[in-house]
């Protein structure tokens, strides 16, 4: 099994100069946050079910840029529609890394779709993403990152993790100063 | 922009023009009769990308994307749309993000379908909720010019601001 955060640093490890992150709320933002608090990182504390849909509208904006949106299980099942939408626009420069442990962490970790019927990589494949895996085992990390950070997209990638809590590593909550900070750090990205 | 014209005393033409004064690079929607012309403009201007939704509240997020990467937007949707949106707009709220949207209104004048009553009689007040500026055109010039007042209002002055058009001029639906 997969253990989420030591996976996302090296995912991210000197990561490039023009990759733009948007979080879904929770867990993928603490992790994010824990591996690398950067001006280029977008965290969502609410807005359920939007990650996607904001990498979209940042991936149209910046065609120079790699958007790519870390998010969880919960919250891609609450924005499926938006996986047909960027299917439908067909962004070359948007990635989405789905941190799958089966469960609603942030509320007592009742199990979640995925981890009975629903496999969000088949999912996206059938919305015309161009290119999907499902990784779980860390060897599989080096493909994950290619698909993250260099294949054409839309791509997404399904990371299997244990549920194990964390420690939350949390930043910036205020939404107006993230939303500037991201800004200020596009400008030069 | 090639391959589109509006037709002869179509009131969504100065909507339009506003769109281009006002320097528009997105456009998302979910499809409307009342907007069907000013869809098919947008998709016939290379400089406007425009992207169709599921679900209105993807918009608010596009949009809001669209914004962090330096480009304006606006959604086009109906009244019945805004409900789906609610939680969203959270999002607005809590980063004071700019955001245009057109709605047509339903539910509101010589309405035939009970369903769209509801949700067309409670749009303002959701609008209001959320902090927004809330225009309502009964008249195609009014249209237009307060679609040019609502993206200036959000992009100079971060503000949330949505255009109703209503029903009156849209034009009740027959079946």
């Amino acid at each position: 099994m997969i253990e989420r955060r030591e996976a996302v640093g090296e995912l991210l490890k000197d990561r490039p100069d023009n990759l733009l992150v948007v979080t879904g709320l929770g867990s993928p933002t603490y992790d994010v946050a824990a591996v690398g608090d950067v001006g280029r990182n977008f965290y969502l504390w609410g807005a359920m079910g939007g990650a996607a849909s904001m990498g979209l509208g940042l991936a149209q904006a910046r065609p120079s840029n790699r958007a790519a949106v870390i998010t969880g299980d919960g919250e891609m099942l609450m924005g499926m529609g938006s996986l047909a939408t960027i299917g439908a626009k067909q962004p070359e420069n948007l990635a989405i890394l789905v941190i799958d442990n089966e469960a609603f962490g942030e509320t007592g970790g009742q199990a979640s779709h995925t981890g009975l019927t629903t496999n969000l990589a088949a999912v996206a494949l059938a919305c015309g993403f161009r290119k999907v895996l499902t990784a779980r085992k860390h060897e599989e990390l080096a493909e994950v990152r290619q698909l993250l950070l260099e294949e054409k997209g839309p791509v997404l990638a399904v990371l299997k993790t244990s549920a194990s809590e964390l420690p939350r590593v949390l930043p910036e909550r205020d939404g107006h100063a993230i939303r500037l900070r991201f800004k200020q750090a596009v400008a030069g990205a | 922009m090639a391959g589109f014209s509006f037709a002869e005393g179509d009131w969504r033409a100065g909507i339009f023009g506003q769109f281009k004064a006002c320097g528009v690079q997105q456009m998302a929607y979910v499809p409307d009769a009342g907007h069907a012309s000013l869809i098919k403009a947008c998709h016939a201007d290379d400089a406007i990308d425009c992207t169709v939704l599921t679900t209105e509240e993807e918009g608010v997020a596009l949009l809001a994307g669209a914004e962090l990467g330096g480009q304006r937007g606006v959604m086009l949707m109906q009244s019945s749309g805004v409900g789906n949106c609610v939680n969203m707009f959270s999002l607005l709220a809590s980063c004071r993000f700019p955001f245009v949207t057109l709605v047509t209104m339903r539910g509101e004048w010589a309405e035939f379908n009970p369903w769209q009553v509801p949700m067309g009689q409670a749009t303002q007040d959701t609008f209001k909720r959320f902090g927004f500026i809330v225009y309502r055109a009964d008249t195609g010039d009014d249209a237009a010019g307060m679609t040019g007042s609502a993206l200036r209002l959000a992009y100079d002055s971060n503000c949330a601001v949505a255009v109703l058009l209503s029903q009156r001029l849209i034009g009740a639906k027959t079946f």
